[in-house]
Parts: C-alpha cells; structure tokens; sequence
C-alpha cells in the first residue's frame, strides 16, 4: 500500500497532462526526486539481500571498523549499522508514507467543504482548524507514549488527528478563491449540487496542492516519529531514523569513538529531508509557472 | 470600530481554543486503554512483595481515584477539572514529588522555557527576515541565490538532528562549549547567571538555527512579490535610495504576514522548544515533561500539558493584538 502510495507523487501530474509535460522540470525538482528516488529504492530493495535481521542485538562483534563486510562497522550492540540505517529509512518512510495517505483525505475533505461551503460551518470548521495548530503536539505525543508504550499504528494515527489541520487551512484557501469563479457559477446554473461541484470541478485544481501537502506531511510524519523516538518515549526497539540517534546517544557513541553510528543516521536524514524538501518546493513552483502566478 | 471588533473576535477565538484544548487534554487520558492508577497500585504491590490486603488496595485505589479526579461518572469529572483549572489552577499533586503541587512546578519551570524560547525565536524571526529580505529584494543578483540556498539547506533539518550536530560539533570536535550542560539551582547571583547564560547558549542557537530557514524561505517570497509592486517602482522613480526602499517599502509591508505566521507556527516552535531542552537537559517545562513521562506521574504530565498549552495560545494572542498596531489598515477600516 505505502509502495503506491510513494510511487503517486511521480506519477499523478503526469497523467492528465500527457501532451507535454517539461513544464514540470525545474532543477530543484530533478534534484529532489532524484534524492527521494534512489532512497526509496534502496529502502524498499536492499532489504530483501539483507543477511540478518540489523534489529537483533549481538549478531555480530561489537564496535567493528569499516571493512568490505560491515561497510558502515557495527556498533555497542552487535548490529550492522549499514542494514540498521536501510532499515531505518524503510520503516520512516512507510510511516511517512501511511500518515500522509491519511493526512492528505482528512484536511482535503475538510478543506475543501469549508472553503467552498462558507457561512457559519466554515465558521466552526476553521475554529477547529485552529485550535489544532495552536495545540503543541509533542506534549501529548509524550503522555500517549508514557500512557501506552506507543505501538507504532497507535503512532500513526495520533499523528494523523494532530497533523491535519496546516493542510486543510491551505487547501481551504484555494478552494475560497475558486468559489467565485465564472466555470463554478456555470456548474451551478446547470444544476450541478455541491458534491458533484466539489469533486468534479473544485478538486481537479487542489490536486497540485495535495501532492505539496502530501510530501509536506510525509516530512513532518517522519520528524516527529523520530522526535518521539530520539527522547526515547516510542517503541525504540524499532529502527527508524530516530530510533538510531536514541541507541547512539543512549550508549555514548561519541565517548567510545563510534562516530559512524551517529553520523551515518544524521546525513542519511538530513539528504532524505532535503530530497523531499526540494521534491515538494520544485512541485510547487512548476505548479505556480504552470498557472502563471509564479 | 475596526480595531474593537478585531480584538474582540480575536479574543472570542482565544477563548475556544482554550477551552476545545482543555477538553482534548481531559478526554484523551481517559480514553486511553491504560490505567494510570491500576499501573501505580501493581507498582506499589511490587514493591510491597505482593503483601498488600485487598481493602488496602481498596482504600488506595479510592485515595488515588480522588487524587486524580476521577471520581464520579465524565461529565461531573469535566466540570470539576474545568472549575479547578480555571479558578484555582489547581493540577492536583506531584506523585514523585509528594506533596508538591504540579502547579507551582511547572509555573517555577515555565520562565526558564519562555526565556530561551522568546529570545532565540526573536533572533531567528529579525535575522531570518533581514536575509530573507536582502535575498528578495535583489533577488535578480546571483549572490542572492547563495542566501536563498542556505535558507533551502537549512530549512528542512529537523530539531534533534541540529541538536545532535551541534552537540557533536561544538562540544565534541572544537569543545567551546560543555558536553553535559550543568544549570545551577537555588538563588541567582551574576557568577550563576553568566553559567546559565554559557550554557543557553547551545540550545538557543539550535532553535535559532531551526526558525532561520523558514523565515529566509518566507520573506524572500514576499519580499520578491512585493519589489514587483507599483508603489515600490514609483519610489524607485521618485529617487528614493535602496535602503530606504528595502526597509520603508518591502520590509514594512512583507513583515505583515512573517508576524501572522509567527502567532500560527508558536506550536511547532513550542514543540522543538520541549525537545531542545530535553537533549540539553535544560530544566524548563519540556524536561519535567520527559522525566514525569519517564516516572508515571501522570499529573504533572497532564499539568504541563495543559499550561503549555494556555501559554502558547496567550502568546498566540498577544502577537495577534500587537498586530493591529503594525498594519494601520485595521485601525482606519
């Protein structure tokens, strides 16, 4: 489901418009997917020639140097940091990948029926849009992860709850300034009610703003999973990217000498972010020269 | 009129947004598959070999049941926490710190966050927007590219890898600055107050470095829209000189939404705050948080929650009522 899900962004823009598509091409873009591209890639590949499960402590010596078979070394607990980083970015990136699928159906739904609809229920769906975003999450990520030693499904869906509302402000936004446009008028005079106007003319415009939400929250999703888990209040057993700064961190990688353990996760993360950071800015811009906003 | 109705909407939402997130903060606990007290009577009964009686249990469990206020069915625990909260502020007692008030623990903890938080955010909010704006305003030279892509670099990186970075390369690589933070406790004199000041230093600068990039990002958008603007090519003509172009023109009308943006992105800005502090072990609200997470004492963690929650709001609010004094359009509609 997640594979799909990550294929989508590449794919979506692409197929409606099949006459001629450069306009999507910018530098920031290429750049981005290709970043994304070869992570997911080796994320969602590598694992199957992996020689042991990397989350089983004492698999091998601990604290080895790079060599040809350890290409990153091990470390304190007889992983392999090289298979425990891929495994990592795998596990971040489905994660990411579920709470954006979720994320992007709730504040496109939300957004769009109060931006289009108005009056009072905007009224009150905008309050409650903004009570989201003044509400700190990881505040309450914390309790929930000392209440129950949060299981990751549980994880991904208080994210979801609490990592809506940003979305929906924006796709709400568009859909306000689209309401009085002329072809939304001649839907209406024509008959049309208001869900067919939301699906078939209102929505076919958000699209671009969803896939720029979609890699957004992807971004956010992973940070904050990673968050939880750097201050050790998530299941920490569970590679992901910030479970392997809180093992490193938690067992002095720096005192004892074994960088690669923490310096191997902290450039993984920050060219994955930037791949995505730069996918979802280069959507953005082709979308706005496409319309000619810029 | 205009500035009256602005104020009195603004505070109208204040006060929904406190009570909707007092209710998110007492419902969420409670619909938890877990017993917070259950846990603490096995922990207790652990400790006690298992030789507790049951109507000591009993007795204990209805002790605690009124220590939390979870006595009586949830519509008579609402009312009764909303009537604490509000008029008393009354977060019930610390466990671990038995018979502390959570109150008087966060509110001791709370100056230590806000202090690092409006500093540093303040610093990121003038230099990111300063960079941005240069990077804007001349966004037709090459050399503003670099700045914009410092912005981009930056941007992205989440807190705790900035924290780790600068952890491993400011007190690790070139140790300026201390590799465990030490925060003297107890009265303040200028010798303690230039060891706090040293040891701020490093978390401020990983907020700071964190808030940077956005700002670059937002303000040379805006700047770059602005520049394009007609009045600005009539001071252009008019003879005005760069500077006062840039800072009279662009700046005073582009920082308008940077200071919007600012109320709405406190949450995230409070949540890397909390963070910060953990890995610093800077003792401010988001360290109590961690260490009552850690030991169960669910009290203080619903407590700390909960005055975050009122401070981030208020501070949400007061940056909304500064606003009508910056953008004259609302005094005058």
């Amino acid at each position: 489901m997640t594979t799909t899900a990550l294929a989508e962004p590449a794919a979506t823009p692409v197929a409606g418009r099949k006459e001629s598509w450069a306009w999507l091409l910018n530098a920031r873009l290429l750049i981005g997917l290709a970043i994304v591209a070869v992570f997911t890639l080796c994320a969602f590949v590598l694992p199957f020639f992996a020689p042991a499960d990397p989350s089983m402590q004492s698999t091998y010596m601990k604290n080895m140097p790079l060599s040809a078979e350890h290409v990153l070394g091990t470390n304190s607990l007889g992983q392999d940091i090289f298979w425990l980083l891929v495994f990592s970015i795998r596990n971040s990136l489905i994660l990411g990948g579920i709470v954006a699928v979720g994320v992007t159906i709730i504040s496109t739904i939300v957004g769009l029926s109060a931006g289009y609809i108005g009056g009072n229920f905007e009224r009150v769906v905008m309050l409650v849009v903004d009570t989201f975003i003044t509400i700190p999450l990881l505040p309450l990520l914390i309790m929930l992860g000392a209440l129950i030693r949060a299981n990751q499904a549980f994880l991904v869906l208080a994210i979801i709850i609490f990592g809506w509302a940003w979305g929906a402000r924006t796709v709400r936004s568009m859909a306000l300034s689209l309401r009085e446009r002329e072809f939304i008028n001649m839907a209406k005079f024509s008959g049309a009610n208001t869900f067919d106007i939301l699906l078939r003319e209102v929505f076919p415009y958000v699209t671009a703003y969803m896939l720029v939400n979609f890699i957004n929250t992807m971004l956010f999703a992973i940070n904050t999973e990673a968050t939880l888990a750097v201050i050790g209040v998530s299941r920490v057993e569970i590679p992901t990217l910030g479970s392997i700064v809180f093992w490193a961190l938690n067992y002095n990688a720096l005192f004892t000498g074994n960088y690669v353990w923490i310096v191997a996760p902290i450039v993984a993360t920050v060219v994955l972010f930037l791949g995505l950071f730069l996918s979802s800015t280069g959507f953005n811009a082709a979308f706005a020269n496409r319309r000619g906003v810029l | 009129m205009g500035v009256l109705q602005y104020v009195a909407k603004r505070i109208g939402i204040y006060l929904c947004v406190l009570l909707i997130g007092l209710t998110i903060t007492f419902l969420l606990p409670r619909f938890m598959p877990a017993n917070p007290i259950e846990a603490y009577i096995s922990q207790l009964q652990a400790r006690a070999n298992g030789q507790l009686s049951q109507e000591a249990i009993e007795a204990m469990r209805t002790n605690l049941q009124e220590l939390y206020g979870l006595k009586g069915d949830l519509l008579s625990q609402y009312f009764n926490y909303m009537r604490r909260v509000i008029t008393q502020f009354d977060f019930g007692l610390s466990f671990s710190f038995y018979p502390q008030p959570v109150s008087a623990m966060i509110l001791g903890a709370l100056p230590w966050t806000l202090s690092l938080l409006l500093v540093s955010t303040i610093i990121a909010w003038i230099l990111g927007n300063l960079v941005g704006l240069v990077a804007g305003y001349f966004h037709t030279k090459r050399s503003a590219t670099v700045l914009e892509i410092v912005g981009i670099l930056l941007y992205p990186i989440p807190y705790y890898i900035l924290a780790v970075s600068l952890i491993l390369l400011l007190a690790y690589v070139i140790p300026i600055f201390p590799l465990s933070p030490t925060f003297p406790v107890g009265q303040m004199t200028p010798v303690k107050f230039g060891m706090v000041l040293y040891n701020s230093l490093l978390p401020a600068l990983t907020i700071v470095l964190a808030g940077f990039g956005w700002n670059i990002l937002s303000m040379k958008a805006l700047a770059v829209a602005t520049t394009e603007e007609p009045y600005v090519t009539y001071a252009r003509l008019k003879g005005t000189s760069n500077r006062t172009r840039m800072f009279s023109y662009v700046f005073r009308n582009a920082m308008l939404p940077q200071v919007t943006a600012l109320a709405l992105s406190l949450g995230t800005v409070f949540n890397g705050a909390i963070l910060t502090e953990i890995l610093f072990s800077y003792p401010g609200v988001g360290l109590i948080m961690r260490t009552a997470a850690g030991a169960g004492d669910y009290n203080v963690l619903y407590g700390a929650i909960a005055i975050s929650l009122i401070a981030v709001a208020t501070a949400a609010l007061i940056i909304d009522l500064i606003y009508p004094l910056l953008d004259p359009r609302i005094r005058r509609r």
